[in-house]
């Protein structure tokens, strides 16, 4: 670990709250001297993620109408001033429907994440700490679910768990695990020949305190990271998993099922149905990647000062 | 280029400054040094971490990482003027005239390379038109210089011991037969046995090359052993310049004396060892004054406001206001 | 005085992965039947270079690696077979200190909290409490002003600083023993005199008893009161401090004394150096470690082990010549 991922990790990694918020902003000023490029990379990501989000919070302010209204307008009407974003095929509102469906997606996206790294982070450090058989046979199953091209994974957890929510986001979360795990588990490793973790067991603590204090808080910093890369490509994968049907009921708004019935006009010359949600799609995307992006830079940073 | 005898200025540094720009300020990483080294000297640069030893090492050659740059001053190798050389140049130079042997044999040897290579290498780079089988003949001869088997060329490093590496680094260095080595550290990875063995033969090698010898160290029986004359830095500041003799047993400046007194001598019979209190200085932005003042038992006011110059008082020279002021 | 902490017959061996095919596994001897016993109050320094197992035999003192056979005993007790709970409590009275206090102490742990963890292991759970037993500490070392530096990170002090964080986490349990490995190989030259004072001070302040384990025989010399010289595995030559910089029995301890740079010029003179290097401690060579490269070496020395024997007031040395 170089001495200017130390300068900055502690401080990101606090487990405060607040007082993590307030070192890092802090920290952000020194950063945006620094870094510039990727601070302002950072920035454009945080507001990105930040408009969407406060839309799924308000979605009021953004629009009148419900996503479910199949009489918002006539079908198939052309964007203008009252329906900006124009009416798709049922009568809806597309506009309503960006809005409502940004909850949909990030909230799958996240859950899916949350959940990846819940499972994969401790599995990565049990099997790095532990080594031994256990090491053996978790690395074999996580390579073989890795080797495994991501959407095919899906579609197959997908398929077999049927339609739903909680499904759709388990079917997603079980394709980044193996991510997670490889990533903290080959940190282990590392840090587990370090002096500090030998000096921990020189004054006694046990194996699972090692853990806990000396080894987890040095593999977050680049966990974090790939957390954001890691929503941005969940956010892809839940997209394309609904846009060929598989997941969602038709009840709940959202963008991959409306870029997939929106696939069905475009020939027809109506634009509008699929142009929107796969715009927003692709911001919340480039959002997350550029926060992680950002992050990486600042935590991680690849150019030495001297 | 007039002939330079024994003694004569072969290495002039004028007024040299070096200073790295980063995000919260400027290290000043050396200070207006001024030093001329004679030709077949061995002299010593000593002082501790962060006193600008190494970066003044490697300023000779230009070696310096970028963002590290000479502010100001002069380094004349036999009167040419290094700092406006082209690089073409100064490539020539570096390996011709003047060679360097850094601290950890292990990092400095390309592992997938064997040791006849890297001589073949090292010949190369300077004379391209001599013959393979000229290179492995000189490499031989020197490698005989530096009491190694000639079977060890067809090596790979990793088959090598440390202080093997650390020979065959002399043996590069020496392989074009320069004026100049610089030694940065040379024996700080090595054990005592073969630092001691290390030390004969880099001295009996400088009898047979008619080198001169630039060694930076903190390690102060090293130079005691191998040094003329010895440069005692501090905040990137020269602060005593003297022969050996001198440094050791009439130290000037507060902080030799420092030094001398904390330094355990396997000879005596040492109760205690007089520590100096405090660390080194932070060289960003330094404030004018001496570097050495906030640590000095003796400071004055003068020391905190104005930076005391290298004078000479006799045979050594000292920058401390302790002597200015009596002068 | 009582012996407060003592081995014998201490064996480690590391098993060393070999070529796929290789038929033998192979070992580093790293720890080759050595006895040690240190009394209660006294430095004893382990000397050695590099392979000679000094580091090792520390670590296995306090069980911090396990021996691959022999005895170790604390206060009497027979420690070598104490379950892990035992072990823990144990951790309490027998502490390390490091080479490079860096690196041993973690990145994301302020100052308060890596002197602060082993009271919190051993049963100090109230937050406040515990800060200001840490805060004592780091008073007695030397870290002051203690309230500002609670909070630093290792990588906002210096170097010097962070020794004394590590050896206030090391008696902040109040041990007994401190086994210090190179506490001060990697410090600059001035700081070393203030940790070695330090580590004196502290001796005399709360009654330890050192092990001090260092390449440095000048080191030794200022602050041990017995010596031990190791070489490969083995312990070479024991003796008190003067006894063995006045009086050197083993070739292996002459060659080391001879070879020590010495801070002062007119000390120069031609040094007699053992040819070689030091061998591989997968195979060594047989019967006395060093007789390759001893001047003295006889054809009796490669065939047996030399035991350690008297050859003067509490003088041992494990060499056959008179």
């Amino acid at each position: 670990m170089d001495k200017a991922q130390r300068d900055i990790g502690p401080e990101a990694a606090r487990f405060s709250p607040a007082a993590g918020l307030a070192k890092l902003l802090g920290r952000f000023s020194a950063a945006a001297r620094r870094y510039r490029i990727e601070w302002w990379i950072l920035v454009a990501g945080i507001l990105v993620i930040g408009f969407i989000a406060f839309m799924t919070v308000f979605p009021g302010i953004f629009t009148g109408y419900s996503p479910l209204d199949q009489n918002a307008g006539p079908q198939l009407a052309k964007p203008s001033a009252g329906h900006v974003m124009g009416i798709d095929n049922l009568g809806r509102d597309i506009g309503a429907r960006v809005v409502y469906g940004a909850r949909t997606i990030l909230g799958v996206a996240m859950a899916a994440a949350l959940l990846s790294a819940l499972i994969g982070i401790p599995l990565g450090l049990i099997s790095g700490f532990a080594g031994n058989w256990l090491d053996k046979v978790l690395s074999l199953v996580m390579d073989s679910v890795y080797s495994f091209p991501g959407l095919i994974l899906a579609i197959a957890f997908a398929a077999m768990l049927g339609p739903g929510v909680i499904n759709i986001t388990l079917a997603v979360s079980v394709v980044y695990i193996p991510t997670y795990f490889r990533l903290v588990r080959g940190q282990t490793l590392s840090i587990k020949e370090e002096l500090y973790v030998e000096a921990a067991r020189a004054i006694g603590a046990r194996r699972s305190v090692i853990l806990a204090k000396y080894i987890f808080p040095n593999v977050i910093a680049t966990v974090v990271v790939v957390f954001s890369l890691n929503i941005a490509d969940a956010i892809m994968t839940e997209a394309a998993l609904s846009y060929i049907g598989l997941g969602l009921p038709a009840g709940i708004p959202d963008w991959g099922m409306d870029l997939s019935m929106g696939k069905k006009f475009l020939p027809s010359g109506v634009w509008w149905m699929i142009t929107y949600p796969g715009m927003m799609i692709m911001m919340l995307a480039l959002g997350f990647t550029m926060l992680g992006e950002g992050l990486s830079e600042i935590l991680n940073p690849r150019l030495q000062e001297y | 280029m007039m002939a330079y005898g024994s003694g004569d200025p072969i290495l002039v540094i004028q007024k040299l400054s070096i200073a790295y720009p980063i995000s919260i300020g400027t290290v000043r990483a050396v200070e207006n040094v001024s030093l001329s080294v004679r030709k077949g000297e061995v002299l010593g640069i000593v002082g501790e971490s962060g006193c600008g030893k190494s970066t003044l090492g490697l300023s000779m050659l230009k070696l310096m990482k970028p963002p590290g740059r000479i502010t100001s001053g002069s380094i004349l190798y036999k009167g040419l003027d290094i700092l406006s050389m082209s690089d073409r140049a100064l490539l020539d130079l570096r390996g011709r005239n003047l060679a360097m042997i850094f601290q950890n044999p292990l990092t400095s040897l390309d592992p997938l390379v064997t040791v006849q290579d890297h001589f073949i290498e090292a010949i190369r780079v300077h004379e391209p038109e001599v013959r393979r089988k000229d290179c492995v003949a000189r490499a031989e001869a020197i490698l005989a210089d530096l009491g190694i088997e000639a079977r060890r060329l067809s090596e790979y490093p990793y088959q090598l011991s440390g202080g093997m590496r650390q020979r065959i680094m002399i043996g590069l260095a020496l392989i074009l037969h320069p004026d100049i080595l610089l030694a940065d550290e040379p024996t700080t990875a090595l054990d005592v046995i073969v630092e001691a063995g290390f030390t004969e033969l880099l001295m009996k090698l400088k009898r047979q090359y008619d080198l001169t010898v630039l060694l930076i160290s903190h390690n102060l029986g090293l130079v005691a052993e191998m040094a003329d004359r010895i440069a005692v830095m501090y905040g990137g500041r020269i602060v005593e310049l003297a022969s050996v003799e001198d440094i050791f047993s009439r130290p000037l400046h507060p902080y030799t004396r420092g030094l001398m007194a904390c330094v355990p001598n396997i000879l005596l019979d040492q109760k205690e060892l007089l520590a100096m209190p405090g660390s080194p200085p932070d060289l960003v932005d330094a404030p004018e004054g001496c570097p050495f003042a906030p640590r000095c038992p003796e400071a004055m006011d003068i020391c905190r406001a104005k930076t005391p110059t290298l004078a000479a008082y006799g045979a050594s020279s000292t920058a401390c206001w302790l002597y200015e002021r009596n002068a | 005085m009582p012996i407060l902490i003592k081995a014998e017959r201490l064996v480690k061996d590391f098993p060393v992965r070999g070529a796929f095919l290789e038929k033998k596994r192979k070992f580093v001897h790293a720890v080759d039947d050595v006895d040690i016993a240190i009394e209660e109050g006294e430095v004893l320094g382990l000397a050695g270079e590099s392979g000679s197992g000094k580091s090792t035999t520390g670590r296995l003192l306090i069980r911090l690696v396990e021996p691959s056979s022999g005895r170790i005993e604390y206060r009497g007790r027979d420690i070598t077979e104490y379950p892990k709970r035992e072990l823990e409590d144990l951790r309490a009275k027998v502490q390390m200190i490091f080479q490079d206090p860096v690196s041993s102490l973690s990145p994301r742990m302020s100052v308060g909290e890596a002197i602060g963890h082993p009271l919190a292991i051993h049963g100090m759970r109230d937050k406040a409490q515990r800060k200001g037993a840490v805060i004592e500490m780091m008073e007695k070392v030397g870290l002051s002003p203690a309230e500002y530096l609670y909070r630093k990170y290792p990588h906002q002090l210096s170097g010097g600083q962070s020794q004394r964080v590590v050896i206030a986490r090391a008696l902040v349990t109040r041990p007994d023993f401190i086994v210090a490995d190179e506490p001060i190989a990697m410090a600059d030259v001035s700081v070393r005199a203030l940790i070695l004072q330090l580590m004196r001070q502290l001796k005399d302040e709360m009654g330890l008893t050192y092990l001090f384990i260092t390449h440095d025989l000048a080191t030794a010399k200022y602050l041990c009161d017995r010596v031990a010289i190791m070489y490969l595995g083995r312990i070479v030559e024991l003796a008190t401090r003067d006894e063995l910089f006045s009086r050197p029995h083993h070739p292996y301890t002459k060659a080391l004394l001879a070879a020590v740079p010495i801070p002062d010029p007119r000390a120069r003179k031609p040094k007699d150096l053992p040819t070689g290097e030091i061998p591989s401690a997968i195979d060594p060579p047989s019967g006395c470690h060093f007789h390759p490269r001893c001047p003295y070496a006889m054809p009796a020395c490669s065939l047996s082990r030399p035991p350690l024997r008297d050859v003067g007031a509490r003088h041992l040395s494990a060499c056959i010549l008179d």
